[in-house]
């Protein structure tokens, strides 16, 4: 059976799987599975929290981003996974104690005023919108791949799949089904994981792999590659940072506060059973995340490290001279695996040296000594340019595993995109509907009324993304970094506040709120264009790109957030103090106690 | 709030201090800031502060939030406010 397929066969038997699933369940007792978590053990509820959690980011993306940063994409893992660890212990208890369902619902009681929850309506947007356009990028990447079609083209299909599955919506509440999502992703990401680790290093433990030595040779795989891309002008690649130390220091924090600050990830810890439940539901969560995020760092470094044996064999396995003149495959001889990517536009060859053969290297190296070889090898300039989105996918092509192994990542990362982008799309679409036009403009609006809303805004939503993911501001995940720098900067601080200082007034946290969110979309805005819209970027006014200590756009909102809570400070003090009640309404929320009861008891 | 109420609270932030003394000692200590360092030692092909930035930490979070659940719910029912 050919390729192309057994992937429609393969993501077509997942759909039927999530599809049984969620009818199975619906016959069974309905109500329950509408309530994430209830009567479901914290295990399998961690399960779905992962599978709602990890997305085209997490899955397809990421490890591109560290394959081609080295040990500095290490900010990725510990800034998504870190997050947890704060989401456990300074929100989820606490949240799950108040009892609310959403996000601006909790900000606009404890604030005590419909403004603050209007703002938290508005920060929840712009971060989910631009989580969105992350989401859409991902998704065209792997439908053009999987329909042999342009990214543009892509990124359309993608659109339609997106609302219909979104609109279908139901799936979603079903924990089942999110099980089985999960348990799709998982496997494709890890088998192809172990095949290649055995491969290259003969463990098959991805994570043991990547520190062990290369088949057949006393070298270790993590000092080969760190030679051979030093040969090729990149970095070292165990010691390469993100820009600087400063840098990767405020964006992993700025990821880790993102994500204790998302909404769609804390709404999973509103609707568990008990206090208790929230807590180790959280580290049951990031269990199953930690599957796969202990695995990103071996394929990240293994893709690498096939990537040039494919274009350059005999030079990792063999000690073969990268700059001999014979070494690189001629590009007629490549590989089907880069035909089929060269049709998306994701991977591309331009023969700047007219010898027939592809030169892939860093051509802006300033390793004197490499340049010096480069120039002698008569290489004229990098030949070969791979999207940092296509390697997870094009992963286990390059390694040139069975058919059904490149099937069934194809079929993961759909998952991984299609159930974060519809968990997004609710999350907006209750926003808008539930939280804005019910709950401040118009209170007396009909079921049917604020259904149709949350459909309407559902749409403008992928129609907006879909539209600013045709050029989008980066990579996948760099792009939902922003999103979780604009999290951070603006509800993280203001939810946190909320149940750690009983004093914190309504107006410290809108203005927190509000200073922290547009002091970071003005430094993002600068580098990305207003509204991430090409040719609006206004990098003088700034000073230049990086201008604030070399910290980048997505790093920002560490910063967006220590604005936030140093304005909130200084305005809590010039005003009045909260009223009596909400003061004792953050002393109940502090203990576990009565949890289940409408109006808790007291300690 | 009462007498028990601050000190289940104190006792609270206590636990809290050191679950996040170890999360910033193992990601922006051992994995960011001292990671230059700690590559001057090897776990197996592993350079430390790699391990740290890329394996270690992650680890280690999971096991902080377990440890967390379970001392949470011994205070909980030392200050008799389990539910």
């Amino acid at each position: 059976m050919d390729l192309q397929t057994t992937i429609y066969l393969v993501v077509g038997a997942s759909f039927a799987l999530y599809i049984g699933i969620a009818i199975w369940a619906r016959a069974g007792t309905t109500s329950e599975f509408y309530v994430a978590g209830g009567g479901v053990s914290p295990r399998l509820n961690g399960m779905a929290t992962a599978a709602d959690w990890m997305s085209a980011a997490s899955f397809i993306s990421m490890a591109g981003l560290i394959s081609n940063m080295g040990y500095g994409g290490g900010l990725f893992l510990m800034g998504w996974t870190g997050g947890y660890v704060l989401l456990a212990t300074l929100l989820a208890p606490y949240l799950r104690k108040f009892g609310k369902f959403t996000v601006p619902q909790f900000i606009g009681d404890r604030y005590y005023s419909k403004s603050a929850a209007t703002v938290a309506v508005l920060c929840l947007l712009v971060a989910s919108l631009t989580y969105i356009i992350g989401q859409m990028t991902g998704v065209g990447v792997a439908f053009s791949r999987f329909l042999g079609v342009t990214k543009e083209t892509g990124v359309y299909v993608g659109m339609a799949v997106v609302f219909t599955y979104a609109v279908f919506g139901g799936m979603k509440g079903i924990t089942y089904t999110q099980v089985a999502q999960y348990i799709v992703l998982i496997f494709a990401y890890t088998i192809p994981a172990i095949f290649i680790s055995m491969q290259l290093t003969g463990n098959p433990i991805p994570q043991l792999g990547l520190g062990s030595s290369l088949t057949g040779q006393d070298v270790s795989l993590l000092a080969k590659l760190d030679q051979v891309v030093t040969d090729l002008g990149f970095g070292k690649y165990t010691t390469s940072t993100a820009g600087s130390t400063l840098n990767m220091f405020v964006y992993t924090f700025s990821l880790m506060i993102g994500t204790a600050g998302l909404p769609h990830v804390i709404m999973r810890f509103f609707t568990v059973p008990t206090v208790a439940a929230a807590r180790s539901s959280a580290g049951w969560a990031l269990v199953f995340i930690a599957i796969l995020y202990t695995t990103a760092p071996a394929v990240a470094a293994m893709a690498k490290t096939n990537l040039i044996r494919t274009i350059t064999p005999g030079v990792v396995m063999e000690n073969t001279d990268v700059y001999a003149k014979d070494v690189a495959i001629e590009y007629e001889q490549r590989p089907d695996w880069m035909k089929r990517w060269e049709m998306t536009g994701l991977l591309k060859f331009e023969d700047k040296n007219g010898d027939g053969r592809i030169q892939y290297y860093n051509d802006k190296t300033t390793n004197e000594a490499a340049k010096a070889k480069m120039d002698e090898a008569g290489w004229k300039g990098n030949e070969l340019t791979v999207n940092a989105d296509i390697i997870v996918l094009a992963n286990p092509e390059i390694a040139l595993l069975p058919n059904w192994v490149i099937a069934l990542v194809a079929a993961g990362g759909l998952a991984a995109a299609l159930s974060t982008a519809a968990g997004l799309l609710l999350a907006i679409s209750s926003a808008i509907s539930h939280d804005l036009v019910k709950g401040i403009f118009i209170p007396g609006i009909s079921e049917k009324g604020e259904l149709m809303a949350g459909k309407v805004a559902m749409a403008c939503s992928i129609l907006v993304a879909g539209y600013l993911g045709l050029n989008p501001p980066g990579f996948a995940a760099g792009t939902v970094a922003l999103a979780f720098g604009i999290a951070a900067s603006s509800l993280f601080p203001a939810i946190m506040m909320g149940i750690f200082s009983k004093k914190m007034n309504k107006e410290g946290a809108i203005a927190g709120m509000l200073s922290g969110l547009f002091v970071t979309l003005f430094y993002v805005f600068a580098h990305k264009g207003i509204f991430f819209i090409k040719g609006t970027e206004y990098l003088d006014t700034i000073g230049g790109a990086n201008s604030f200590f070399g910290i980048t756009p997505e790093a920002f909102g560490g910063v967006g957030a220590m604005i936030n809570f140093f304005v909130a400070f200084l305005v809590d003090k010039v005003t009045k103090e909260p009223p009596e009640h909400i003061q004792h309404l953050v002393e109940n929320v502090r203990t576990p106690r009565g949890s289940k009861a409408v109006d808790g008891a007291h300690a | 709030m009462e007498k028990s109420g601050e000190a289940y609270w104190k006792a609270t932030l206590g636990l809290l201090t050191k679950i996040l003394a170890v999360w910033f000692l193992v990601s922006f200590g051992a994995g960011i800031l001292f990671a230059d360092l700690l590559n001057n030692i090897y776990l197996g092909g592993y350079p430390l502060g790699f391990w740290f930035a890329q394996q270690g930490s992650m680890y280690i979070f999971v096991a902080l939030i377990f440890v967390y659940a379970k001392k949470m719910g011994e205070i909980d029912r030392k200050f008799d406010v389990h539910e």
